[in-house]
């Protein structure tokens, strides 16, 4: 069965390469609409992002190391907060996560490419000119955003530099590419399906990325009207935000987070996904409750919407709201945890082996569980009152962020890159790398729960000796997590450039899905021809469809 | 090129980074601008210029891809996908507004005027302040301007309303004669709409134009001039938009584009137009009528 | 590049070079008494140890001193302990499929995938579960929002970087800075040794009598802020132009303090809030005294003070109301706040200079100083402002000029 698969493959393949293989030169890149070459660019455009995001997240570190101001004035250090949040949001973890689409949902669902070739180049490129014009306000008079990544008015607008326009243009530029990108991705799923291949049919990471994209293009539309309103507030003399002429700067809150809220599982969902694909091809056994974990994940999506205020407990918004808002947001852990269920239930009497890709993928249910969990407790409307605003919630959303969104990014890398490039990586390296970095990184964020009961507000630059240890202890978690990047950047590398030849087209014995059916490295255009029914279904039942 | 049943992937293109020059140009030139940065209003001119060199171009190779026939039925589709989706994003954008203009005339003016948990704040902050909306009064008079009146519903907004309907209903009247390929009748019919499209942008600077010379309605009045203005204006830009959208497909209708099979583009723009019809609808309800 | 761009006031102090031995000190005693600590700490984390023994260490939350502040710690170790006994299942699962359930065990892949009746159960379980956590969520809710039948009331207003507290059933107002050894420590950088509650350390602490049903009343001067103090179990947005309430009833004398809870720009960390409840009778006595406290500081505005006296108060006053923006040396941070070093303002004409500071500048930081300092402080200020930083203006502005600006 494989061997005809491949020999179809290999086929086309010979048969195109006299059409249309890549350009050479710079340029290939700059005017590229290939899908895997722009899931290329975004992959790295987020990888250097993160390196940047990272680097201001060991300033925050080091200034914290110690009481006492030492390193950085606090403005500035409010500037380093700030853009470490927008880039790892909307730099890093968001693009990675497109990057990681762009690859492989034409693969996995038997696509030529993206529905919207030229389009799809677009939302990439427009991507470093924002983060440039963002990253640019770091040098301008009064220096970059310093309002937190949040940009609560009247910070923002009444009191912020000049520097805040371009700030803002740069959030407009970005939601148009993520809006662009969600299209697209909405577009080649619903239409460039293999004729043969049903809704029920789509692998796990498919499926999120859909939903993902619904909610990117329902959300991000509401973060370009706040800034928009932020821009005239500022300049034009509106007063959205201004009690004085009859607005509220509460109002700038929820219109937030009416996008924000939706972001936060936006960066989630594909992670969802991520790993949905991993465990099982590493328990040898398919997914448990398939068609659960699309309905959970639609249920994770619709409530988003519905639960935004749960950052606004303190704002003095009315009781029956803080009730509703509570009631709403934990219920949002019954389909999590359904996920969480799920997964536990597909290690369940597998055959289980432990490949860095599943190591990653382990790490991540237990520490975006107890993410959630602490999620779960801020929830609760009434302590929120304890919690809000101290390093209790920075702890929440790094547990859920780093060792949940970023970790599924890094484990979905060594999942999938044998197959985009044809080299295995270092195993006995990356276990290493995985060992480092998941020790480091609850040295570095689980202290972070008891810096945040014991009273230490978030987003300051100096403490009371009280919080001494806890906070030498996360920066030294922080700076050894911080290194572990620079041995994974070595082994990525080196697998591209070096790397041991992968010949067979399956990768991992027991891989799944249609992108195990193409040749290693997956050929520059695949799935010319649709793939056939038989091979749809034979790859799905494995995921656990059906 | 490949069989009729694959999907067209275009080669390379230029146009998204021109694109992505120009709205950085544009983007970064009006933020420096607003600084009092003459080489910054250069450059958004600058910015303006290449983007509008980028749609033309990049939608003059759309057009002749499609009329030499390499995009199939599939193609369309994602087309159709796309356009339908971007509609859905606008209709966000909106809804940023229009719940702003929600929460500030339901909660936030109401707050100040002392009712439900704020009792204190009528009481302490804002002693003199009466919330009634449309806001004329705002709290501190010392910051925002005082509007004298505002604009009343069954005036200029009225025609406006009735002249958008009837270009809705004369835009279906080009569609149906696309469908039955009178050549004319979609040509009259577009014409009709633009014209519509037109008298309903220049009533709408007229009723500007009376808000702010003589009423002292202006986005500086205080939150009702700010939805009123962000809104409309906001509104009134995708109308423009539109309005130019129309022309262009009207001739390609005249130079022959298009059959009663494949006309993605006039359907395209014609979804956008309704919508914008809608967005208006809304608009004369909760901004000018309630 | 950075430190000299940003380094405004610390720069040549900022001992960068001291922080190696710093290290070395402070990781030895970190490292001994982190012993303890540590090992505490994990233990939490294995949720093992009983609860109540934390508190000392500073890992948990503490009851606090009023009934809401006990309620909500209730509820918090209640979801506490739920989330543990769901984490120990579901881990606990996990950690037995991957030791036993391993394909070098010999352990063959079952194919098992769906069960609806069991993805009934364990979506209605937790369903279950958060409704029990929901009741009390919701008792405890409605009886903090509740602010009615006060015995007395203050006003608190946040300002770029301070706190004002209005007694409003007596009339006693002031205003709350960080202290001055705090202050000055911080502008020191890393390294040496700390003043006690250091950063949580005020120069005129909230006095509030206990046992006494207190309404607090929210609101800001310029951005949102966050009056916070973990024993009274009280955390509310001040936002300017409304006024969020809150209460708390304190059963125990005793000092509590706090801190800004929201981001309020620069020096958001280094607004604290001191509160210390006294018996009724003492506070009684602390009413009276602030009360002749006021009337004295209005007197001394009556007489004639020399450039000595105007100038020794003035840096005491721009120390704590204005360095905060203008910087200790008058340099300001360019494009955000400007130097008072030479300004136009400051070096030019007085009434311009008056003006400013007393009713500071709409729509920017520049607060109006007017309400919130007496006759001689604003004197006194300004005439430092035209004094120092090389300014030597000569210039002396008297408490009778400003009154007369009133
Ligand atoms: C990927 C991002 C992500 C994810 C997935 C989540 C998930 C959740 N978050 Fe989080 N959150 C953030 C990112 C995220 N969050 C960020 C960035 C912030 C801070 C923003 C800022 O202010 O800067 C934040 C802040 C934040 C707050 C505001 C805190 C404050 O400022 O005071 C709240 C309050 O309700 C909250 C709640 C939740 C809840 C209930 C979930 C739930 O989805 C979690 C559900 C999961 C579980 C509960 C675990 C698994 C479930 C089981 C094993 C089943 C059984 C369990 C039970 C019945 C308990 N989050
Ligand atoms: C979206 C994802 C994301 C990710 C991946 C991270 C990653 C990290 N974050 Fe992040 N963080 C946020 C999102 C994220 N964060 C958000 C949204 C906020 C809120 C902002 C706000 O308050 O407005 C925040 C705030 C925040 C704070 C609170 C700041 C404050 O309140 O003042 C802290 C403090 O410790 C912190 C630390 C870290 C650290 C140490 C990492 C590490 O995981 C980073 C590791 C990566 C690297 C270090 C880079 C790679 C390595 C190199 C460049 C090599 C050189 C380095 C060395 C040799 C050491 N973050
Ligand atoms: C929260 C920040 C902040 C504090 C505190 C502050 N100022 Fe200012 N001040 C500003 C800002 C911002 C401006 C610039 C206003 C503008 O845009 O013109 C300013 C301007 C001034 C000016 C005019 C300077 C010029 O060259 O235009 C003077 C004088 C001044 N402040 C004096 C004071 C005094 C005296 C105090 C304390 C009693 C003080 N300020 C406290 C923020 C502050
Ligand atoms: Cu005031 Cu933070
Ligand atoms: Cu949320």
């Amino acid at each position: 069965m494989a061997t005809t698969t491949s020999d179809v493959q290999i086929d086309i393949d010979a048969h195109d390469e006299h059409h249309h293989g890549p350009d050479k030169g710079l340029m290939r890149w700059v005017k590229t609409t290939n899908h895997k070459d722009i899931g290329t660019l975004y992959l790295w455009f987020a990888f250097t992002m993160l390196l940047i995001g990272g680097a201001m997240a060991m300033v925050i570190r080091a200034e914290l190391f110690q009481p006492g101001l030492q390193l950085v004035e606090p403005q500035f250090f409010n500037q380093m907060t700030t853009l470490h949040g927008l880039i790892m949001v909307f730099g890093a973890i968001m693009p990675a996560f497109v990057g990681l689409a762009n690859w492989q949902i034409p693969l996995m669902i038997g696509a030529p490419d993206m529905a919207l070739p030229r389009m799809n180049n677009w939302s990439f490129w427009i991507l470093p000119f924002a983060g440039a014009m963002l990253l640019s306000t770091l040098f301008m008079e009064g220096g970059g955003p310093a309002f937190g990544w949040t940009f609560y008015a009247p910070l923002s607008t009444t009191f912020a530099p000049d520097s805040t326009d371009f700030f803002i243009f740069a959030i407009h530029m970005l939601g148009f590419s993520s809006i662009m990108g969600a299209i697209n991705i909405i577009a080649t799923v619903m239409n460039m399906r293999a004729p043969d291949m049903k809704l029920m049919d789509m692998p796990l990471f498919v499926w999120t990325w859909l939903i993902t994209a619904f909610l990117l293009i329902a959300a991000m539309p509401v973060l370009a009207g706040a800034v928009t309103m932020m821009l005239t507030d500022r300049n034009f003399g509106t007063s959205f935000f201004d009690a004085a002429g009859g607005g509220d700067p509460v109002m700038f809150q929820h219109i937030f987070w009416f996008f924000g809220h939706p972001e936060v599982y936006i960066m989630i969902l594909p992670a969802f996904g991520v790993v949905s694909q991993i465990i099982p091809t590493f328990a040898r056994k398919p997914l448990f409750g398939y068609s659960s974990m699309v309905y959970a994940t639609a249920s994770i999506a619709l409530l988003s919407f519905v639960v935004w205020a749960h950052h606004m407990f303190l704002t003095g918004m009315p009781i029956a709201g803080q009730m509703y808002f509570m009631y709403a947001t934990i219920m949002i852990s019954v389909p999590t945890g359904v996920k969480v269920f799920n997964w536990v239930t597909t290690m369940w009497r597998g055959s289980m082996t432990f490949e860095t890709p599943m190591l990653w993928a382990v790490a991540f249910v237990i520490l975006f569980t107890i993410g959630g969990f602490s999620g779960l407790m801020l929830g609760v409307a009434p302590v929120d009152i304890q919690y809000h605003d101290t390093y209790f919630v920075v702890a929440h959303f790094h547990y859920v962020l780093v060792t949940g969104a970023l970790f599924s990014i890094i484990a979905a890398v060594f999942y999938w890159l044998p197959k985009w490039c044809g080299r295995m990586y270092n195993e006995k390296l990356a276990k290493i790398h995985f060992w480092w970095a998941v020790i480091s990184v609850n040295v570095l964020f689980f202290p972070q729960h008891f810096l945040g009961l014991a009273g230490m507000p978030r987003r300051i630059p100096d403490y009371s000796t009280q919080f001494a240890d806890f906070n030498m202890i996360s920066s030294i978690g922080g700076f050894a997590f911080g290194a572990s990047f620079l041995l994974l950047t070595y082994i990525i590398v080196n697998c591209i450039r070096n790397g041991e030849p992968v010949k067979d087209e399956r990768v991992w014995e027991s891989a799944r899905g249609l992108e195990w059916t193409v040749a290693t490295p997956a050929p520059y255009h695949t799935f010319n021809e649709p793939p056939k029914k038989a091979e749809i279904l034979n790859e799905s039942s494995h995921i656990g469809a059906h | 090129m490949q069989s009729n049943n694959q999907y067209f992937v275009p080669h390379g293109s230029y146009w998204p980074i021109v694109g992505s020059v120009g709205m950085a140009s544009l983007l970064g030139g009006f933020a420096s601008s607003l600084h009092g940065n003459v080489l910054g209003t250069g450059l958004m001119v600058l910015g303006l210029v290449i983007i509008i060199f980028m749609v033309f171009g990049w939608m003059g190779q759309v057009v002749l891809e499609s009329e030499s026939g390499i995009y199939n039925k599939q193609v369309d589709r994602s087309f159709r996908m796309g356009m339908g989706w971007f509609i859905f994003s606008e209709v966000m954008f909106f809804a940023a507004f229009f719940g702003a203009l929600w929460y500030a005339r339901n909660l936030a003016v109401p707050w100040l005027g002392g009712e439900g948990n704020n009792f204190f704040t009528g009481q302490v902050l804002w002693p003199d302040f009466k919330a009634v909306w449309p806001l004329i009064q705002v709290p501190d008079v010392s910051k925002y301007t005082v509007p004298k009146g505002i604009i009343h519903a069954w005036e200029i907004p009225a025609i406006n309303t009735l002249a958008l309907l009837t270009s809705g209903a004369t835009l279906t009247w080009a569609h149906w004669a696309l469908l039955n390929n009178k050549r004319n009748q979609i040509i009259a019919g577009l014409i009709a709409t633009i014209v519509l499209g037109v008298i309903f942008l220049a009533l709408q600077v007229a009723e500007y134009g009376e808000a702010y010379q003589h009423l002292d309605l202006k986005l500086t009045s205080g939150i009702y001039g700010s939805t009123f203005f962000m809104l409309t204006g906001f509104h009134g830009l995708h109308v423009t938009l539109g309005t130019i959208m129309l022309i262009v497909i009207l001739m390609r209708v005249i130079r022959g584009h298009f059959n009663p099979e494949n006309h993605f583009g006039f359907e395209g723009v014609a979804w956008y137009w309704h919508f914008v019809d809608v967005v208006w609808l809304g608009l004369f309800i909760f901004v000018y009528w309630l | 590049m950075l430190s000299r761009r940003y380094s405004v006031d610390i720069s040549s102090i900022n001992p960068l070079s001291r922080v190696p031995l710093f290290v070395v000190q402070r990781a030895r005693s970190v490292l001994c008494s982190l012993g303890s600590k540590l090992s505490k700490g994990l233990l939490f984390t294995l949720f093992f140890l009983p609860f109540s023994a934390f508190a000392e260490y500073g890992l948990n939350l503490t009851e606090g001193v009023t009934p809401v502040s006990k309620n909500i710690y209730g509820l918090h170790m209640l979801i506490f302990w739920v989330c543990v006994g769901i984490g120990v299942i579901v881990f606990g699962v996990m950690i037995y499929s991957i030791i036993f359930h391993r394909k070098s065990r010999g352990a063959k892949a079952s194919n098992f995938h769906e069960s609806t009746t069991i993805e009934l159960v364990w979506t209605l379980v937790p369903l279950a579960i958060l409704i029990a956590i929901a009741f009390p969520a919701t008792k405890v809710l409605i009886d903090l929002e509740n602010t009615d039948k006060a015995d007395m009331t203050v006003k608190i207003t946040g300002y770029q970087w301070k706190w004002q507290y209005e007694y409003l059933d007596n009339g006693v107002s002031f205003f709350s800075n960080l202290s001055k050894e705090s202050n000055d420590k911080r502008q020191l950088g890393a390294g040496g040794d700390f003043p006690e509650n250091y950063l949580l350390n005020v120069d005129r602490r909230l006095v509030l009598p206990v046992d006494t049903r207190i309404r607090f009343l929210m609101t800001s001067n310029d951005v949102i802020h966050s009056w916070w103090v973990r024993d009274l179990g009280v955390k509310q947005d001040a936002n300017p132009g409304f006024i969020n309430d809150a209460w708390a009833t304190i059963e125990k004398p005793g000092v509590y303090r706090g801190q800004c809870a929201e981001l309020c720009g620069k020096d958001h960390g280094f607004m604290p809030i001191v509160v210390e409840a006294k018996s009724k009778e003492d506070y009684a006595a602390w009413v009276k005294e602030q009360q002749a406290l006021q009337k004295a500081a209005a007197a001394a505005g009556e007489r004639e003070w020399s450039k000595d006296e105007l100038m020794v108060q003035g840096q005491k006053v721009y120390s704590t109301s204005c360095a905060g923006c203008h910087g200790v040396t008058g340099q300001g941070i360019p494009g955000t706040f400007p130097a008072m070093a030479g300004s136009a303002v400051t070096t030019g004409d007085i009434k311009a200079h008056i003006d400013i500071v007393m009713n500071g500048k709409a729509g920017t930081a520049m607060q109006a100083f007017g309400g919130q300092l007496n006759d001689s402080d604003l004197a006194a200020v300004i005439t430092y402002e035209r004094n120092a930083f090389g300014n030597n203006t000569g210039d002396l502005v008297q408490p009778s000029t400003i009154k007369s600006a009133r």
